[in-house]
């Protein structure tokens, strides 16, 4: 294994706007999302479709329901794409559905990385596929990371078939203050990514503070060298990004700007950001950054300190999106402790477990799992089902899809995982993978498991990795 | 003030030293010998001293013995960590405690980590308690193919790390050989033919030596490589490349190969178990990071191990200088194989075994480490479940048979903000 990306300033922050495929199947899109440009519809629009799907019912199973529910001995039925009913065994099946016996097994909602840059530093990690960070200078909100996706990424098709991934959010990375926008994707092989975008996703804005970008410019004897060189920049570039919005709406606006188009709708709050932060006195300057100019910050991303102000934010209502143990790579990582998740949780604040990692992906749900033993161990108690929560519902919200994707309800997409044990443990791997519903991995049919154009013809073709 | 903590640190450390052949039972465990063999409920760990006097079902517990009641948990030897950078890396992106390369040295192979590896480096102490107990330590390579001498360390946490020094030579002929060597495998091949070549003039006569290629160090450090008394680890990932590193016995018949990573290893086990080259191999592998690894699979153990190869887990650039306490993850993640249609994985015995008597025996240390069986030095872990499972955390640590400190800063920070809301005071003063 190799940590190139991380080493290369893997951070988070993207946004996605009014992707509304007009006539994609998924159709449970809740509010229409702004258009992303000045002028007439969406640009860069989802082509996604969802894939064929018959009537299906997992019987006789355990489910977590991704907001914190339990259900024994469990029914779940899915048709036309989404979940029609989940409960106990009473659960009315009808007659021409699929049964599958969930016996002995495990049914989550799919697995959702708020933070990944699979397509935009993919492997094979060699200098012509490094297309994560647009490292030119500090501020590059014009940038959108579904620009720099390839869909071809191997590790696209090891994140559904060993981690149960059916959405993720790829992020430009760390290297600038402002890295650009996110796009949330949908975890299916496709020849574009306008393919795999998410049907309705808001945008999201990466931002970055810390050691990386005063590293990369100051490097180079520009701005920002310093913490305070990167305060000051960002709050520069949101005075300008407030003068342009104000003008939006002149008679005579302002010429398009790509960046502050981008920055106008984070103002609105149409795009969410995510903001790579490890410090915790950090993260509460950017809190304050983000009161100066009235937006609000979504989810701090590797946020390894957030134990130490998980009372500020449980009352800002800001997720933190953690792993459960790195530490150690950098300064800004050395307070990094495993039981952050669970005091954040103690706190009552939103906690998310992220990967910005092609292995790390592939197991969120034992990462989770760690971070939850490692509470217990200090006697909080938290349930199995509200640690799935962590890799599931909140992630969804985080990203702005909690209505449509994230957990088990009636009338969402049937985006889920039928797990051959219980997810928590480390002898569990997916079983079976449905996105909208079309069964997309399926561990006992060689097959049902996606073959990169990458992988194609070499060594491993289709192998079960 | 560097002076001070030393001297506390010694002062523990003799404050932990064993008595004299002082007698300790841990009985009523699920006993794991870390061999390969099934676990046993119910078993007697009798340690005296620093060694293991007795494991297993049936052991007579004499009158003095001190006992420690297992019941419910499970007794393990401590985990081996088959490949790592521990005690080399404080943090890791602050050069100055990072001692894995010397890309400026103008030494290579006569570098020898044990002068580098730091016993009071936090990793050591997070990683013992998650019940890792000795690794396997090496230099990177930096200005050349060679990096140097690598070594076998306890996590102890008294000042004296090394087990074994000078326990192997590492190189690079995969694809950082070939970066390293200017740019092509012949560049890495025949620098290392050449460099081995040298090493043997220098040996006729050490007075004359003078060469271009090699310091009069690096070539002494060399000599040993070659005629087999010290183990060369190699890291190559690719299935050409391995053959490649099999083939050199052609010209250097006594090398004491070790492959490590082989990521591609499955491919060629036939040729691997047919050399008797034992592996320590990245677990969880399964992308095409570079072009060396396309068909890199979690498979790859498995497969490897049931074509007969002898194979232990290794984390080569992995998180290799922090996360040693992955070693029972990656184990476990290996068992969860078995049920996946048309993967290879290991039983859970053999699993445990390539974390604690597989490497052990690759270093040629099976006979002192690895495991719980009579005369091993008593490195032993008592946690409250399966090792291997993710909620199973460690209760107790004993190394060479001292009971070891769980402490670390991690505890401390996790202490300090368990509830975050600073008291009367500031946090600063809550210690």
């Amino acid at each position: 294994m190799k940590i190139r990306a991380l080493l290369a300033l893997a951070a988070g922050g993207s946004l996605l706007a009014g992707c509304t495929a007009s006539g994609a199947e998924p159709s449970s899109a809740s509010a229409a999302p702004p258009p992303s440009s000045a002028r007439g519809g969406p640009a860069f629009p989802s082509t996604y479709r969802a894939y064929p799907s018959a009537p299906t019912a997992i019987t006789g199973v355990t489910i977590f329901d991704g907001e914190g529910g339990k259900i024994d001995n469990g029914t779940l039925f899915m048709v036309d794409g989404k979940i029609s009913s989940v409960g106990g065994p009473e659960t009315a099946i009808p007659g021409d559905a699929t049964v599958v016996d969930g016996s002995g097994k495990y049914v989550t909602p799919g697995i959702i990385d708020v933070h990944s840059h699979l397509g935009d530093y993919p492997t094979p990690s060699v200098d012509a596929h490094s297309d994560g960070n647009e490292a030119t200078s500090p501020v590059t909100p014009e940038v959108w990371a579904e620009h720099s996706v390839w869909p071809q990424d191997p590790g696209f098709s090891r994140a559904m078939a060993n981690g149960g991934i059916t959405a993720l959010q790829i992020l430009p990375g760390s290297a600038n203050l402002f890295g650009g926008r996110s796009v949330v994707l949908k975890n299916v092989p496709a020849r574009t990514v306008q393919a795999m975008k998410f049907p309705g996703a808001p945008y999201g804005m990466k931002m970055a503070c810390g050691e990386n970008p005063k590293r990369v410019y100051g490097s180079r004897n520009r701005a920002p060298s310093t913490r305070m060189g990167s305060l000051a920049v960002e709050r520069q570039t949101w005075i300008d990004a407030q003068e342009y919005r104000s003008k939006r709406n002149d008679a005579k606006p302002p010429k398009r700007d790509l960046g502050k188009e981008t920055l106008a709708a984070v103002l609105d709050g149409d795009i969410l950001v995510h903001n790579h932060c490890y410090r915790a006195d950090e993260m509460a300057q950017i809190i304050d950054m983000s009161k100066e100019f009235g937006y609000k910050v979504t989810a701090f991303h590797h946020a390894v300190e957030s134990y130490k102000i998980a009372d500020i934010l449980a009352k800002e209502g800001i997720c933190s999106a953690v792993w459960a143990d790195w530490w150690g790579f950098k300064m800004e990582a050395y307070d990094a402790i495993p039981e952050n998740a669970a005091l954040l949780q103690k706190a009552g604040a939103c906690v998310i477990v992220h990967s910005d990692d092609e292995n790390q992906i592939q197991r969120l749900n034992q990462e989770a799992a760690k971070a939850l033993a490692d509470g217990r161990a200090m006697g909080i108690d938290i349930s199995d089902a509200q640690a799935i929560q962590w890799i599931t519902y909140n992630p969804a919200k985080a990203m702005g899809i909690e209505q449509m994707t994230g957990s088990l309800k009636p009338g969402k997409m049937a985006d889920l995982v039928l797990w051959n044990g219980n997810p928590l443990s480390v002898y569990s791997r997916p079983d079976k993978v449905w996105i909208d519903g079309a069964l997309m991995f399926d561990s006992a049919d060689a097959q049902r498991r996606p073959v990169s154009d990458f992988e194609l013809g070499q060594p491993g073709e289709g192998d079960v990795k | 003030m560097k002076r001070l903590s030393l001297f506390l640190a010694s002062a523990a450390a003799l404050i932990a030293a064993p008595l004299a052949a002082q007698t300790t039972a841990i009985t009523g465990g699920k006993v794991v010998i870390g061999d390969g063999s099934a676990p046993i409920e119910g078993g007697t760990v009798l340690i005296r001293g620093d060694r293991v006097v007795a494991a297993g079902a049936n052991v007579a517990i004499p009158a003095d013995a001190q006992r420690i009641d297992a019941t419910g948990k499970w007794v393990t030897p401590g985990i081996f960590a088959g490949f790592s950078r521990i005690g080399l890396i404080e943090v890791g992106a602050v050069s100055q405690t990072n001692d894995t390369e010397a890309d400026k040295s103008v030494f290579s192979a006569a570098l020898d980590i044990q002068y580098a590896v730091n016993p009071f480096a936090s990793p050591i102490s997070v990683n013992r308690a998650a019940g890792v107990t000795r690794a396997v330590v090496s230099p990177d390579s930096g200005s050349s193919i060679f990096g140097g001498y690598g070594a076998v360390i306890d996590l102890g946490q008294d000042e004296n790390p090394i087990t074994e020094a000078r326990a192997f030579q590492f190189v690079e002929l995969g694809e950082a050989g070939h970066r390293r060597a200017g740019g092509s495998r012949a560049a890495a091949h025949i620098l290392f033919r050449a460099l081995l070549e040298e090493a043997r003039t220098y040996a006729r006569n050490p007075a004359v030596f003078d060469s271009d290629l090699l310091k009069a160090s690096d070539a002494k450090a060399l000599l040993p490589v070659i005629n087999g008394s010290t183990k060369l680890l190699v890291h190559v990932e690719s299935a050409n490349d391995i053959l490649k590193v099999l083939d050199l016995r052609k010209d250097f018949p006594a090398l004491d190969l070790v492959l490590v990573g082989a990521n591609e290893g499955w491919r060629v086990a036939e040729h691997i178990a047919a050399a008797g080259v034992p592996v320590l191999a990245s677990a969880l592998s399964d992308l095409p990071y570079g072009f060396e690894d396309l068909s890199a699979t979690q498979s790859n153990i498995g497969r490897m191990k049931d074509a007969g190869v002898r194979v232990a887990i290794g984390m080569i650039n992995d998180r290799d200088a922090h996360q040693l306490r992955y070693s029972v993850q990656y184990a476990g993640n290996l068992v969860a194989l078995t049920k996946v249609p048309r993967a290879t994985g290991l039983t859970w015995d053999e699993a445990f075994a390539a974390i604690s008597s597989v490497p052990a025996e690759i270093m040629d240390m099976g006979g002192q480490l690895g495991s719980l069986k009579a005369g091993r030095k008593a490195d032993v872990v008592i946690w409250t479940g399966d090792p291997l499972e993710l909620s199973t955390q460690v209760e107790k640590v004993m190394i060479d048979g001292v009971d070891q400190s769980l402490s670390n800063r991690q505890m401390r920070l996790r202490d300090r903000y368990s509830n975050p809301t600073p008291g009367t005071l500031p946090k600063a003063y809550d210690h």
